[in-house]
């Protein structure tokens, strides 16, 4: 228990950070673009233009330490203010959201089924030309930055081939409904984002499950289980993988703000209309509202994740429930 | 002094066998000239030192002069063809190098030194500040790199200096965990508490005996901390927020993009830089490998001999 | 006379790396019968742990049996399949290891340990699992309510005697230990040692018991081998070894063990440290160290030849038996 909840300490003190990284960055940063920026703000919602005020500090004659009271009640409350646009933030990012989730969800779950099957598996047959040759070559394809992936697949199958779209999520012209064939629409045009994530994702994570394979295959009890006359699957699974994955199962969450900030760069590049793509216009328009709440929202994910995987080590790993 | 500590643990106490036991540095070092991924990525990293050293021995056109044919395909003048405005592609490519490899090293070189203090200092000194320290990194660890970049880059003005202070203010925390792990085992070593009992300060115990004991674990960080730190500066740059008045490969990428390069067909301009950034990327990676399999010798190569048959 | 349970032929070892191939066992031959207590001793670093390991055919790469054989039971087990031997281990030898924090997995409970253990070689009932798991705590004098607890909730001396008593799940006929009291304090060594020893005489097993620790199995080892830089130094009757060590390493690790019940003296240590085994001296390798070392000890390989019962490597007795005849 003890163990949960100094996670849980951790979560709220990463929350905390980011909160008064958005807070404090208008504050300290030379220039005066917030200000710039709300003054266009003109007969909006009040509530959202006051907290917008709040958060960048303009036109707010107060202590410092009420309004940033304010601001952490304001955030709770989903108070965001409104984007370039006078949309409100929660709103327009609402919008969004399912579209990343469903690239970035789909696309690690198989990323990390791969990651940890080949990994266990290589690990476990050592010996040969492969050995020497494919880790270092994961390792490079991991490295590859993921932009330039998703450019290379959409010169090759967009371009050139014209198998696939070019960009966005689904055809122009084509209205969101459940059905068949608008899902199909949905696929190919997630099909090369996806890829492009799946193939570095995967290339990390297949490195690291390799390693921390290797390592558990040295220690004493899986010596043990051959000893037992264990059949091979069985020691490579309940004593190697295992014990290998689930010590280990936080750092791999701690990998998905590396996968996340991937995610915007292909979005980027493939004109993806998610979270990703609207953070890089809130650069382009200058739409601060939006992209310190954007940054929030990247967070919490890692933050989720983070939390949940600790959860799982706890309940799965009998030496931490004791701690 | 430090070396003497290396080698006269690597060396057993009979005096006849210590003039035949090299120390653990010649060893290493021996092994690493072995290693092919040590000389493969060695050479690529020689390769791009070159270019970024003498580019105008490779590539003779002037790469900001917009005076050739737009967007054409790549031919003997123009080995990878002419970006939207006629500039000639490969020497764009040859002429960014050095600023790419100055941020690149700049920023790896800072971070791997304050990653390296404050992890050392984590480990030595323990306690309170052992545990604020540790926080302090891991509350960066889960902070998401990228994000954090952009909304950094958006609110400083754009340069290079903002781009090398806002990467070296998100990476520093990479390495902390592993050089903190490091420090803790030197912690408890017999060196140390000679230097302790001498009456050394902790400040210098940290700076002139430990950090010299981790060099070859100092030399992978930097390494494998470069490998992501091209890759986002990279990604800063292609989102137009890096310094773009500047010509590195990132910021060839961006006005490809800008340019609709793919869509004009022109491949090699959208495709070359971000070849270049994983070339780069690879050769440290390659060299850092090494370094990964000779430290952990479990992880190098197995030799089958022969397999089990049956009686 | 009735055929030994293991006959260990000519064994050698081999760490194969890329730098050179070290040799940690060199041509070793031994025998162990039915019932037998055999220990093995030696410095760190002899290759006893090495020379078990390759008994039990559980090297790991870079180590390999480069030549020899195995003889258990009739088969020589260097030459089985993977699944022949699977179906040799555990139930007709078992393996007792050092550190039970290490061996045994810190993920499964003892009782989980146990279960694939069983399942792994016969079909056996949940019920008939239940039994025979309590029954073989209770014979190492732990109370079955610990089989639902983890490795890491027993107590060290617990461990090492939940491991032995996995080992007697199926009442093998040779158990092999390396070290298996090393990382206990003196107490518990006696303890485990003394129902090492009754479980022995009440089941049967024959036991290959390797150890630094010379005076730890001076009362219930039957034999003693004494190994050097991957050979047999001297191999005998446990009386013969210590009371008439013949061998000057023998001779060097017996007095570097204090009597408690006889004269004050000072303590002796063998100068020296073990040898690079990449490099072994030439002629006999533990002439270095000697402190009985005759001129051709640098230059004539010793052989293992036959003295009264006792069997020793060393150049002084070849040289008696020489001239003897």
């Amino acid at each position: 228990m003890r163990y949960v909840t100094r996670r849980a300490g951790l979560f709220v003190i990463t929350l905390w950070a980011a909160l008064t990284v958005n807070f404090i960055i208008p504050r300290v940063m030379p220039g005066n673009e917030a200000s710039a920026v709300l003054a266009t703000f003109r007969g909006v919602n009040p509530a959202a233009l006051h907290a917008l005020q709040i958060e960048f500090g303009v036109n707010v004659h107060q202590n410092l330490a009420l309004t940033y009271l304010q601001y952490i009640a304001n955030c709770f409350t989903g108070q965001f203010g409104l984007t370039a646009q006078r949309v409100p933030v929660v709103t327009e990012i609402l919008g969004k959201l399912p579209w990343t989730l469903g690239l970035v969800g789909v696309s690690t779950v198989i990323a990390f089924a791969i990651g940890t099957l080949v990994g266990v598996v290589s690990a476990w047959r050592r010996g040969g030309r492969l050995d020497g040759i494919l880790p270092p070559l994961l390792f490079i394809v991991a490295t590859f930055p993921v932009f330039f992936i998703g450019l290379l697949l959409l010169y090759v199958f967009a371009v050139t081939l014209n198998w696939l779209p070019l960009s966005s999520n689904y055809s122009i012209g084509a209205t969101p409904s459940l059905s068949l064939s608008f899902a199909g629409d949905v696929f190919t045009h997630a099909l090369l984002p996806g890829l492009s994530l799946v193939i570095v994702t995967a290339g990390l994570w297949i490195y690291s499950m390799r390693n921390n394979m290797i390592t558990t295959l040295a220690e004493d009890y899986v010596k043990m289980g051959r000893a037992k006359g264990l059949p091979s699957w069985r020691i490579m699974t309940d004593y190697a993988a295992r014990n290998a994955i689930l010590p280990n199962l936080t750092g791999f969450a701690m990998q998905l703000g590396y996968v996340l900030g991937g995610s915007i760069l292909v979005e980027y590049t493939f004109s993806y209309p998610g979270l990703g793509y609207l953070f890089y216009t809130s650069t382009t328009d200058h739409d601060l509202p939006l992209m310190q709440a954007l940054f929030l929202v990247y967070t919490l994910a890692v933050l989720i994740c983070v939390l949940l995987a600790d959860l799982l080590t706890a309940g799965l790993d009998p030496r931490t429930r004791d701690a | 002094m430090s070396t003497a500590a290396i080698t006269a643990e690597a060396t057993p106490l009979d005096p006849i066998a210590s003039a035949r036991y090299p120390s653990a540095r010649a060893r290493f070092t021996r092994a690493l000239l072995r290693n092919r991924k040590a000389t493969a990525g060695t050479v690529i990293l020689l390769i791009v030192v070159f270019a970024a050293v003498f580019p105008g021995l490779i590539a003779r056109d002037d790469p900001q002069a917009a005076i050739y044919g737009q967007d054409l395909g790549p031919s003997w003048q123009h080995l990878l063809g002419t970006t939207q405005l006629g500039q000639d592609v490969f020497s764009q490519l040859v002429w960014g190098t050095r600023l790419t490899l100055i941020v690149t090293v700049v920023v790896s070189a800072i971070a791997t030194v304050i990653s390296m203090i404050i992890g050392v200092t984590a480990a030595y000194v323990g306690g309170l500040t052992d545990r604020s320290l540790s926080l302090l990194t891991d509350v960066f660890l889960i902070l998401p790199t990228l994000p954090l970049l952009i909304v950094l880059a958006s609110y400083l003005p754009p340069g290079t200096v903002t781009m090398i202070v806002v990467l070296t203010f998100t990476s520093w925390a990479f390495q902390a965990r592993q050089l903190r792990s490091q420090g803790l085992s030197l912690r408890a070593r017999d060196f140390l508490a000679a230097a302790r009992v001498r009456g050394e300060r902790t400040s210098y115990i940290i700076l002139a005996e430990i950090i010299p004991t981790m060099t070859s674990l100092i030399v992978a960080s930097f390494l494998g901390l470069s490998v992501f730190v091209v890759g986002f500066a990279a990604g800063l740059q292609f989102l137009g927020l890096g310094n773009s008045t500047e010509l590195t490969w990132g910021t060839m990428l961006y006005y490809a993009q800008q340019g609709g390069a793919l869509e004009a067909g022109n491949a090699w301009w959208a495709l070359a830089p971000g070849a270049a950034v994983a070339f780069l990327g690879a050769g440290f990676a390659l060299v850092n490998y090494a370094f990964d399999e000779i430290g952990n010798p479990a992880l190098r190569p197995v030799r089958k001999r022969r397999a089990r048959t049956a009686a | 006379m009735p055929e030994p349970l293991l006959e260990v032929d000519d064994l050698s070892v081999s760490y194969l790396t890329d730098a050179a191939d070290i040799g940690a066992v060199d041509h070793v031959s031994l025998n162990v019968d039915a019932g037998e207590f055999l220990g093995i001793v030696g410095e760190s670093g002899c290759g006893k742990s090495t020379l078990l390991f390759a008994i039990a055919q559980l090297l790991s790469p870079p180590a390999e049996i480069t030549s020899g054989r195995v003889v258990f039971r009739g088969q020589d087990l260097v030459r089985l399949s993977d699944s022949e031997l699977r179906h040799v281990r555990w139930r007709d030898y078992s393996v007792v290891m050092q550190s039970a924090m290490n061996a045994l997995n810190p993920m499964k409970s003892i009782r989980a340990q146990f279960k694939d253990t069983m399942r792994a070689h016969e079909r056996w009932t949940a019920d008939a699992i239940k039994t025979r798991s309590a029954d073989v705590l209770r014979l190492v004098g732990i109370d079955p309510e610990h089989l639902d607890s983890y490795p890491h909730q027993l107590s060290g001396g617990m461990r090492q005697r939940a491991m032995i008593a996995m080992a007697l799940l199926f009442t093998p006929q040779l158990v092999i230990m390396d070290e298996p009291t090393s990382a206990l304090d003196v107490v518990a060594q006696r303890s485990l040692m003394t129902q090492i020893k009754e479980l022995q005489q009440q089941f049967g097993f024959a036991v290959i018991f390797v150890t630094h620790d010379m005076s730890l199995i001076a009362h219930y080892s039957d034999r003693v081998m004494v190994m050097y830089a991957g050979q047999v130094a001297e191999i005998g009757a446990t009386a013969s070894i210590f009371q008439r060590p013949l061998h000057p390493y023998s001779k060097g690790l017996l007095d570097a063990f204090p009597s408690v019940r006889g004269p004050r003296r000072p303590l002796a240590g063998i100068p020296g440290s073990p040898p690079d085994l990449g490099r072994p001296p030439s002629g006999c390798r533990f002439h270095p160290r000697c402190s009985e070392v005759m001129a051709q000890c640098a230059t004539v390989k010793p052989d293992l030849i036959d003295v009264d019962e006792t069997q020793v490597r060393c150049l002084l007795y070849t040289e008696r038996l020489r001239d003897a005849v």
